[in-house]
C-alpha cells in the first residue's frame, strides 16, 4: 500500500496521471511532460515533492554526527544556508544524496529521496545505537522523521521568485526573492484563497501560513522548495497555481534534472557507485572523518575505472537505462538515464563509460533497439541557464 | 466516443477502409492509446512494401517517458507510411484518428476487419480498463 501526499486529491482533480514512485502514489504528468518542461524553463512550474523525506536532526552533537555521516561538512555550514551532501557507506557507495539545511546551531533539516528515507533513518539510528545503545540523550543527537505530517512543494522556473514574492515573505519582512541560492529560512505565506486573507501577513499575523523557504531545487532553474504542515498544502498549492505556476509532475521533473545533468539515485548513483565515479567529487571533503572517506580518498588520488558522462544523440529517439554503450562493437559502458530533451530538441543521456572513452567529443555508439546510433560524449550539464 | 467508421483492436490500433475495391485501409492508434503514451517524440515505422500481420509488431512508438511496441491490426502489405510523422510525431497525439494515421495497408482479405471490434465494443472495452 503506497503512501499518498496531502495533495493527492488535488492531483486527481487536476486530471493527473498517478504512478507509484518510491513507496508513494505520485503525479507523473498533468498537461503533458513537454508542456510542463517548457513552463519551468520559460516561466514557473509547481511540483508536489512531498514524497521526499523531511528529517530533522537536532541536539548538541547534531553537527558532529552529521559530519561523520555526510561527505559534506555540516559543522561548516552556516545557519540559514543549504548544501548538497552524499551519505556513503564504508565502501564509498552512495546510500542517498540529500539537501542539508542548517536551521540553527543545533538543528538541521535533511531531505532524502522518497525511496531511501527509511534506509537513511535506519542507517543514522543504527550508528547512534552502535555507539550509545540508542540513548539519544547520551548521544546528544536525535533523528525525527516528519515526512508524513508535512508537505514539500517545489516552485521552479525563471518567474518563481516573482510568483513567490506576491504570496510570501521571509520572517523579518524581506521578500523571498532576496534569499540566496542554497539557503533556507522561515517565512510566512499569504493564502490567496478564502474569505479572510489577512492584511499585514508580513508581520506574521493570523491567517498566514508558516513555511520554510528553501532556495533550492532539482531542475536547473532558479526556484524554491517550501516545507509546511500537510494541512496547509492544498491552500498553498492553489495559491501558487492561481498566481500562474503550472502543475508539473515527476515526468517533467526527471527530464529537467537530466537536462541539468543532476544525478538520480537508483540511476546515476547507488550503493555500489561512488560519488567520485559520478563526477560529484566537489561534494566530497578531502579532510574529516566521515564514513567512506578512505575509499573515496583513494579513488580521488588513483582514479576510477569508469566515469559518468553525458551523451548527445542525433534525432529524438532516446536510449534508456541499461542500454549498452559501445566502441567499435565492444561494450564500454551502460546508459543510466536517457530521454528526449524538449529544451535542446534532441536525445540526451547519461551513462558510465571506461575512463579512456570519457573525453568530450569522443564518438561512441548506442544500440537503440536494433538501430545502432552515434552518441557523442559531452560535458555536463546539457542545459545551463546562465 | 471513438469514431464508428472503423474497427479496433485490444492493442488500441484502428483500421479504416479507404478504398474497399483496392482493399486499402488506413491504420493508426486510438485517442486512448495516445493519451496513455503521453507526448510522442519518435516513431520507428516499417517501410512501404513490407508485410504486416494481424497483432504482430509493426514498429515502435516512443514518448518522453517510455518506448512501446506498435501492433498491426491487419494482415497485408504496406502501401505507404505517414511520412509527416517523421518530423511531426505530435500529430499522433493531436489527431490520432485522422492526420496522425500511421500507415496504409493493402489487406490480404477485407473480411479480416469483421473480426475486429466495433467502436461501441472498443469504447466498452476501454471503459473497463480503469
Amino acid at each position: 500500500m503506497n503512501l499518498q501526499t496531502a495533495l493527492y486529491r488535488t492531483h486527481l482533480d487536476l486530471g493527473a496521471r498517478i504512478v507509484p514512485f518510491g513507496g508513494w502514489d505520485m503525479p507523473v504528468q498533468y498537461s503533458g511532460i513537454i508542456n510542463e518542461v517548457r513552463a519551468v524553463r520559460r516561466a514557473a512550474g509547481v511540483f508536489d515533492v512531498s514524497h521526499m523525506g523531511r528529517l530533522y536532526i537536532s541536539g548538541p552533537e547534531a553537527a558532529a554526527f552529521l559530519d561523520r555521516m555526510l561527505t559534506g561538512s555540516a559543522s561548516g555550514l552556516r545557519v540559514g544556508r543549504a548544501r548538497y551532501c552524499l551519505i556513503c557507506n564504508e565502501a564509498g557507495g552512495v546510500i542517498d544524496d540529500t539537501i542539508l539545511y542548517r536551521l540553527a546551531d543545533d538543528r538541521y533539516l535533511l531531505v532524502p529521496n522518497a525511496g531511501n528515507r527509511l534506509a537513511v533513518v535506519a542507517w543514522f539510528r543504527g550508528w547512534i545505537d552502535a555507539e550509545f545503545a540508542g540513548d539519544s540523550s547520551a548521544s546528544g543527537v536525535s533523528v525525527e522523521d516528519r515526512t508524513v505530517e508535512t508537505a514539500l512543494i517545489a516552485l521552479q522556473g525563471p518567474n518563481s521568485a516573482a510568483v513567490l514574492d506576491s504570496l510570501c515573505a521571509l520572517d523579518g519582512g524581506e521578500p523571498a526573492s532576496s534569499s540566496r541560492p542554497f539557503s533556507g529560512r522561515d517565512g510566512r505565506f499569504r493564502v490567496a484563497h478564502g474569505p479572510d486573507v489577512p492584511d499585514g501577513f508580513r508581520d506574521g499575523s493570523e491567517g498566514s501560513i508558516e513555511v520554510f523557504v528553501g532556495r533550492t531545487g532539482y531542475t536547473g532553474e532558479d526556484g524554491f522548495e517550501l516545507a509546511l504542515d500537510a494541512a496547509d498544502a492544498v491552500l498553498v498549492w492553489q495559491s501558487l497555481t492561481d498566481a500562474g505556476a503550472l502543475p508539473c509532475g515527476l515526468g517533467a521533473r526527471d527530464v529537467l534534472r537530466l537536462e541539468a545533468g543532476l544525478p538520480l539515485h537508483g540511476h546515476e548513483i547507488d550503493s555500489d557507485t561512488s560519488p567520485i565515479e559520478a563526477g560529484l567529487e566537489r561534494f566530497v571533503r578531502s579532510a574529516g572523518d566521515y564514513i567512506g572517506r578512505p575509499v573515496l580518498q583513494r579513488q580521488r588520488e588513483q582514479g576510477t575505472e569508469r566515469k559518468l558522462v553525458g551523451l548527445k544523440l542525433p534525432g529524438r529517439s532516446a536510449p534508456r537505462a541499461g542500454y549498452a554503450i559501445r566502441f567499435q562493437g565492444q561494450e564500454v559502458g551502460r546508459i543510466t538515464s536517457g530521454s528526449y530533451s524538449p529544451t535542446l530538441d534532441s536525445s540526451i543521456a547519461m551513462g558510465y563509460v571506461l575512463m579512456r572513452f570519457t573525453e568530450p567529443g569522443r564518438a561512441l555508439e548506442v544500440d537503440l533497439r536494433g538501430r545502432p546510433t552515434r552518441a557523442e560524449v559531452t560535458t555536463l550539464p546539457f542545459y545551463d541557464r546562465s | 466516443m471513438s469514431p464508428d467508421d472503423r474497427k479496433y483492436t485490444q492493442e488500441h490500433e484502428w483500421a479504416k477502409i479507404e478504398d474497399a475495391g483496392a482493399r486499402l485501409v488506413l491504420v493508426g492508434i486510438t485517442d486512448y492509446a495516445q493519451d496513455e503514451l503521453g507526448d510522442i517524440v519518435y516513431l520507428d515505422l516499417p517501410s512501404a512494401g513490407d508485410a504486416v500481420a494481424h497483432l504482430e509488431k509493426m514498429g515502435e512508438v516512443e514518448s518522453v517517458k517510455a518506448v512501446s511496441d506498435l501492433f498491426s491490426p491487419v494482415t497485408g502489405r504496406i502501401d505507404a507510411v505517414n511520412e509527416e510523422l517523421l518530423d511531426h510525431p505530435e500529430l499522433v497525439n493531436d489527431h490520432p484518428f485522422d492526420a496522425g494515421w500511421i500507415m496504409r495497408v493493402t489487406l490480404d482479405d477485407l473480411a479480416e476487419l469483421d473480426s475486429l471490434m466495433s467502436a461501441a465494443e472498443y469504447d466498452e472495452y476501454i471503459g473497463g480498463l480503469h
